[in-house]
């Protein structure tokens, strides 16, 4: 496979204002078949933003958005509510993202006896799982993920982010994650970007079991599917989201 | 029977089940208001069809269009809030079309007629030309369906899974559009809404899929209809409302019978 072949999507230069606050400024990102892109920042980052732009959903004022023809697209959103007057089972909801074995997605991700409950009526967590199944039954080529973990505690995060790893190693798709928790990311990924409107820092975190903190607080866990990333800023954001220069990292 | 029953119970019933179809989908969508804003508007359709006498439903249609294709360009702004932009057009769309209907009085025009449907005086040529529109629309719902179903639970999810979310709304409207044309003769403008709405609420109570909502809709849509025109005929009453308030009796019944259910 050559080099340009792997390439899912990229982002040059993208700039967004709405209503004349600026959102995303100057964001260049690009994102490749098996690797995981976590992308992680204070709330109004624009985060949400960045992979609303990717997804084709939001246009940018500025940049260029470019994605490889025919990309098949796993999308987990953040939350989305369900009319309740739709009588729909989860396996009609996961079956709704497309062609593919509903009863296999559903036994893998553990849910299978939710095939046949109202979606309006399971729970949060069991809804991230369904959304889960229903982008990963579309064989996908990318899979994008909203703060999977939100709702979550650092267990259930961990275990995961462990299954989103077992599972890109056996489909070899793409993953970029979004994530408010500016420490913890998922252990398997290869790049991490801090978001605050324009990017921060970005590199790749240090293993989780490595860490003192992490030990002292949860004993020795060698597959916790978690991973620490540490900040390495040269600048500070005032209250207005201005950048202030500085030599340490603010929130590190 | 007279044959004037018959083609009403045919026309009636026809429009009926198409409405319950198209209206689980209302409902879903919450597009109640929506309908009204349709329905209401349709009369000036009305007027305008006869003032250049090309027939109402083509004026139907192209005005239920028109304010269809308005309002999908307005919900781009934030200025006006949804509802209030649809009770606008709603209302102006229905005085401008009783004004409209003012001039065309000469012609021996009978208001309350389109306001509230007149199922009893429908012709054969009526009949085919209902049948024919709602096969159309039967025909592109049922390749609508679940391009439909899938942004209706969830339109970003759709959009980054491929649907075409613009088209499929167009369309959606397009089909309304038609049903609201082939109804005005049945219930009449302003009671076109309550086809769409309560068969689909009633039937709720009931269904386990989205399939089996839109077809006890039209059922319950069919069932109303009978209903009504018989007891349009038995006690003299007006045949529209006769139909609408049997399918609210049937909905009445329904929520009793869900929470006999539950208890």
């Amino acid at each position: 496979m050559k080099d340009s072949d792997k390439i899912l999507a990229t982002l040059k230069h993208v700039s967004l204002a709405l209503e004349k606050r600026q959102i995303l400024q100057d964001i260049s990102i690009t994102l490749e078949a098996g690797k995981v892109l976590t992308i992680i920042g204070p709330n109004g980052a624009g985060k949400s933003t960045l992979l609303r732009i990717l997804l084709g959903l939001q246009k940018p004022d500025a940049g260029e958005v470019t994605r490889k023809p025919g990309l098949r697209i796993g999308y987990v959103p953040q939350s989305i509510s369900i009319e309740s007057t739709l009588p729909l089972t989860v396996a009609r909801f996961v079956a709704l993202g497309g062609k593919g074995n509903v009863k296999e997605v559903l036994a893998e991700l553990r849910i299978a006896h939710l095939a046949k409950s109202a979606i309006q009526s399971i729970s949060g967590g069991e809804f991230q799982r369904v959304l889960l199944a229903r982008a990963i039954m579309r064989k996908p080529d990318l899979l994008v993920l909203d703060e999977p973990a939100q709702g979550v505690d650092v267990m259930g995060q961990g275990e995961l982010y462990d299954r989103i790893s077992t599972l890109r190693q056996r489909y070899g798709f793409g993953v970029i994650m979004v994530s408010h928790d500016l420490h913890l990311v998922m252990e398997k990924t290869d790049q991490v970007i801090c978001l605050n409107q324009h990017i921060c820092c970005h590199g790749v975190p240090d293993d989780v079991s490595r860490h003192p903190e992490y030990k002292r607080l949860f004993g020795d866990m060698p597959d916790s599917g978690l991973a620490v990333y540490t900040h390495n800023h040269d600048h500070a954001h005032d209250l207005q989201g201005n950048v202030v220069h500085s030599k340490d990292c603010d929130h590190g | 029977m007279d044959e004037f029953i018959i083609r009403a119970m045919i026309a009636g019933s026809l429009v009926a089940a198409v409405a319950g179809l198209l209206g689980v989908f209302v409902v879903w969508r919450r597009m109640a208001f929506f309908g009204d804003t349709l329905s209401h508007s349709a009369l000036l359709g009305v007027a305008i069809g006869m003032l250049l006498n090309i027939g109402f439903m083509v004026g139907v249609v192209a005005s239920t269009l028109l304010v269809g294709i308005i309002l999908f360009l307005f919900q781009r702004q934030q200025r006006v809030s949804n509802d209030a932009l649809l009770g606008i057009l709603a209302h102006s769309g229905l005085s401008l079309g009783l004004i409209a209907l003012s001039f065309v009085q000469t012609q021996n025009v009978n208001v309350e007629e389109w306001l509230f449907g007149d199922v009893l005086s429908v012709t054969w040529d009526d009949v085919t030309w209902i049948a024919l529109t709602l096969v159309l629309v039967v025909g592109v719902m049922a390749w609508l369906w679940r391009p439909l179903l899938t942004l209706t639970v969830d339109e970003e999810l759709a959009r980054v899974e491929g649907v075409n979310a613009g088209l499929v709304n167009l369309v959606f409207v397009g089909l309304v559009a038609l049903l609201v044309a082939t109804a005005m003769q049945v219930v009449g403008a302003l009671l076109i809404t309550a086809l769409l709405i309560i068969p689909a609420s009633a039937a709720r109570s009931f269904a386990k899929t989205p399939e089996q909502m839109a077809l006890f809709a039209a059922v319950i849509g069919v069932v109303s209809v009978f209903i009504g025109i018989t007891a349009s005929l038995l006690l003299d009453t007006p045949a529209g409302p006769s139909i609408v308030f049997s399918s609210a009796m049937l909905f009445f019944m329904s929520q009793i019978t869900r929470v006999l259910k539950a208890a």
